[in-house]
């Protein structure tokens, strides 16, 4: 392997031939540089996309805090190189490195996948292969990194297994430590070996509790292609890896790494709370997020003030699956505006219920009306909003619609979810009928100023959620809705973008799979496949002969109904909401019932049994889970037992 | 106040284009909890504005940047430590001092750019020697940028060989036109040597203003 001397005299040479150099050199303010020698467990946290997408992902930067403030640790950075530097570095051999030291990845002990959506797959991949790392995990030895992963896409690890050591379920707050303290156990001080033994290293690892180490599960078929048994080959395996939570959200990050170029989020991330109570039946970060924790208002504006000293950005978002749930939203809409007041910094709030209380937060952050107002109806006729489980009448929608353009926004973008289960071309055309009726209302206030933009993406069934068992649309059933939207909806004053079906089919796909398609991600990688994200870059044919090649059919992972009792390739993977709650959900989606926000009511969906310790330990109103009894006394007092 | 401050872009920092550069500056500025001061108007601005781009992939040790600031503060040491502690790896400031607000802008002031350039791995010197005085002797040097022609030469004001540093690597100085509308780029004069870029090492060392400024940099 290269020194990280020899790297950047390599990458002199080839710096100024590529776009946007500055995504390869690091440097950057609040970057973390610690002594290489002195840190004996060294982590390369990853994201497996170009720079400008990656560096203000917030899990890396809690990770990259956590590990960095361990004095026996250090943590650095890495990104998958866009095209241009990928070609460059195989021709001069430059392997793939860190950015703060320049170490090659293979000189780290972890590196530290993160994988929040299943398009990433392949470039993980080329991440390893670029890194000059075995691609497999049972191809790796005691020379080799640990290589583990963690993020949304992993609640279903399948697709990926063989690939990756070992899997962190859940929250990273403090399983990375217990990784790390597993790791270090097993750290050799032998010249070129970084483990004394890697398969006991793994075996430690299953013990962790919320890690899954793929390597020690046999997984068995049905003739028909459907899962058999998931069965631990080990008694450190579990049966059932449970999701990590913390119990409390620890104080958030503040010291952003500010890039020297420009990127995708220029901004302050501040978590306001995580999990979200709603119960949307398509959306999977509200059922594996659970349960809802929210922090302090104090906390929050402390962290933004604090935040944006050390950063000097000029955006701060307030991050949460739903701002207007957050309990003391009002309360710290006004604190964030008394804040920051006159001193140039551009406040969002993403994911506002479409109510006109939302309108009025937005005035109270916004100095300026520039851009659009987003809602999210997702389904636009009454039985659909049933189904999905997101509830809102057209009138509130229009209302709303209407007080955004009376208070000056000239764009309202309306995002909508076409695929939904039992969806029919009726319920395709009421989408196109509610923007156009959307726009009539801006038309009153602003005449031929007004504009709507209907994003228009396609469902995919996700796992851990109540529509799990559901079909996905085939590409012919997408084409016919795209086309009826684009047909309708042909008004100047209104910009309808979508999904293109084939991206749709690959995340289905992916999220859907199976170990099987661990063959079939390789295929399509070896094939050329990555940044399968990025449209101009996505090779359907690709994986098409990579399916070929495996004898797989892709339609079974995409287009077929699951039987109630099927077992899913994730079933052994638990989020703590129970698939008995999943699967009542669903057949309530398809009897139209909904189901109200659980603060209101709790629907026992699992959380509780599962986390009552940390519950218990954390009572009162950060949770919004209802109290856990303590555990009753052994000898009740009289007077209750003659009540 | 506007405070002029004449800095080193250098490591990872060459690599950081001039738009981005003013963006650092604001950061670095606000990092600093320094008064930085807005244009009025829709969309207020950071006033803040750099003497002159320098290409991407260039170091330099002369840059200069005007910031005016809402409050007026004393030019020391005290401040200048403050914005360096502030400023990314790679971002050096090495002087500052107060200049009148009315005072013309830095970019219509500026005459010319001196740069050093490395050659990484260069022809044998008597070859290089000869493209040089190939160049200089050349009454014009038509070359193409961005699909426009125009002639290298007028703005070639000197170009000359200078020791071999440590290592024994090859050393240009040259001084460049750099007015509105007339500015010679160190890269069209390499390729015109038919040295590619990627094989040199660039470093500005001295922006040429007019008579009543002058900011260069001998190291």
């Amino acid at each position: 392997m290269l020194t990280p001397k020899e790297i950047e005299a390599r990458l002199e040479r080839v710096l100024l031939q590529v776009q946007k150099p500055g995504r390869y050199v690091g440097g950057e303010f609040n970057a973390i540089h610690k002594d290489w020698a002195q840190a004996r467990t060294r982590v390369a946290l990853i994201f497996p996309d170009i720079y400008d997408i990656g560096v203000s992902n917030v899990g890396l930067k809690i990770l990259y805090d956590q590990i960095n403030q361990r004095p026996d640790a250090l943590a650095e950075r890495a990104y998958a190189p866009w095209v241009d530097m990928e070609e460059k570095m195989r021709a001069h051999g430059i392997p793939l490195y860190a950015l703060e030291s320049k170490h090659p990845l293979a000189d780290f002990d972890i590196l530290g996948f993160t994988l929040p959506y299943e398009t990433l797959y392949t470039n993980a991949l080329n991440i390893l292969d670029l890194a000059g790392i075995p691609l497999r995990s049972a191809e790796r030895d005691e020379t080799h990194p640990l290589v583990i992963a963690g993020g949304h896409a992993t609640m279903n690890p399948e697709p990926m297994h063989a690939f990756i050591d070992a899997f962190a379920i859940g929250e990273g707050e403090e399983i990375i430590h217990e990784i790390i303290e597993a790791v270090q156990r097993r750290q050799s001080d032998a010249k070129g070996r970084k483990f004394s033994d890697r398969a006991a290293l793994l075996r430690d690892l299953a013990r962790v509790p919320g890690v899954y180490v793929p390597s020690l599960y046999e997984v068995t078929y049905h003739e028909d292609g459907t899962v058999a048994g998931i069965t631990p080959r080990v008694p450190e395996a579990p049966p059932k890896v449970i999701k990590r939570i913390v119990g409390k959200l620890p104080p958030p990050p503040t010291r952003f790494i500010v890039p020297n170029i420009d990127i995708v989020h220029n901004r302050v991330s501040v978590e306001i709370m995580r999990g979200c109570t709603r119960g949307c039946r398509f959306c999977q970060a509200g059922m594996i997020t659970r349960p809802v924790r929210e922090r302090s208002v104090e906390e929050i504006v402390q962290a933004a003030e604090e935040a944006v000293a050390a950063t000097g950005f000029e955006e701060l978002a307030l991050l949460s699956l739903s701002s207007s749930d957050y309990s003391h939203i009002l309360e710290l809409v006004e604190a964030v505006g008394e804040r920051f007041r006159g001193r140039h910094l551009t406040v969002s709030l993403p994911s506002l219920r479409i109510e006109t209380v939302s309108v009025e937060l937005m005035e109270r952050l916004k100095e300026r009306r520039s851009g659009g107002f987003t809602l999210a109806p997702e389904a636009a006729t009454e039985r659909m909003r049933r189904i999905i489980n997101k509830y809102i009448p057209d009138e509130q929608i229009l209302e709303t619609a209407r007080e955004i353009y009376r208070r000056g926004w000239t764009t309202i973008k309306l995002y909508f979810m076409i695929g939904h289960p039992s969806e029919t071309l009726e319920d395709v055309q009421a989408i196109a009928d509610l923007c156009k009726r959307v726009l009539a209302e801006g038309r009153k206030v602003l005449g031929g100023k007004a504009k709507v933009h209907a994003g228009v993406s396609t469902f995919v069934p996700k796992p851990h959620t109540p529509f799990q068992w559901a079909p996905c649309d085939t590409v012919e059933q997408i084409t016919a809705k795209q086309d009826l939207l684009k047909r309708t909806l042909r008004d100047r004053a209104i910009k309808l973008s979508w999904t293109d079906p084939e991206e749709t089919m690959l995340e289905a796909w992916l999220s859907r799979g199976d170990r099987r398609m661990a063959g079939v991600v390789y295929s399509a990688w070896k094939r050329g496949a990555r940044f399968d994200a990025w449209g101009d870059q996505r090779r359907h044919q690709a994986w098409l002969e990579a399916f070929a090649e495996h004898g797989l059919d892709p339609a079974f992972y995409t287009h077929r109904a699951r039987r109630a009792d099927e077992i899913f390739p994730w079933e052994h993977i638990s989020a703590a909401v129970r698939k008995e709650y999943l699967f009542q959900d669903y057949r309530q989606s398809m009897e139209g019932k909904i189901r109200i926000d659980c603060r209101q009511q709790c629907y026992a969906c699992g959380i509780l049994p599962t986390f009552a310790d940390l519950r218990r330990a954390n009572p009162g109103e950060i949770w919004k889970c209802p109290e856990v009894k303590t555990p009753k006394r052994k000898v009740a007092p009289k007077a209750e037992v003659a009540a | 106040m506007r405070l002029r401050l004449t800095f080193a872009k250098q490591g990872a920092l060459r690599y950081t284009g001039h738009l981005d550069v003013q963006r650092i500056w604001e950061r670095t500025v606000r990092r600093a909890g320094l008064p930085l001061a807005y244009t009025h108007g829709f969309r207020p601005r950071p006033k803040i504005q750099l003497a002159s781009a320098l290409p991407l992939g260039f170091a330099s040790r002369a840059e200069i940047v005007d910031v005016w600031l809402e409050e007026d503060l004393s030019p020391d040491e005290a401040l200048r430590a403050r914005l360096q502690e502030n400023a990314p790896p790679g971002l050096e400031i090495l002087r500052l001092e107060r200049v009148d607000d009315r005072a013309p802008a830095l970019q219509n002031q500026l005459r010319a750019a001196e740069y050093e350039v490395t050659l990484l791995d260069a022809p044998p010197e008597p070859e290089l020697d000869r493209r040089v005085r190939a160049v200089l002797e050349a009454g014009s040097l038509p070359r193409t940028r961005r699909g426009k022609t125009y002639d290298l030469r007028p703005l070639i004001e000197s170009l000359r060989l200078l020791p071999p540093d440590a290592q024994g690597r090859p050393r240009l100085a040259m001084r460049l036109a750099a007015r509105e509308g007339a500015t010679g780029r160190p890269d069209e004069v390499l390729a015109a040597l038919s040295i590619p870029l990627h094989a040199a090492r660039v470093e500005r060392v001295g922006l040429i203003f007019e008579p009543q400024i002058n900011t260069e940099e001998h190291g």
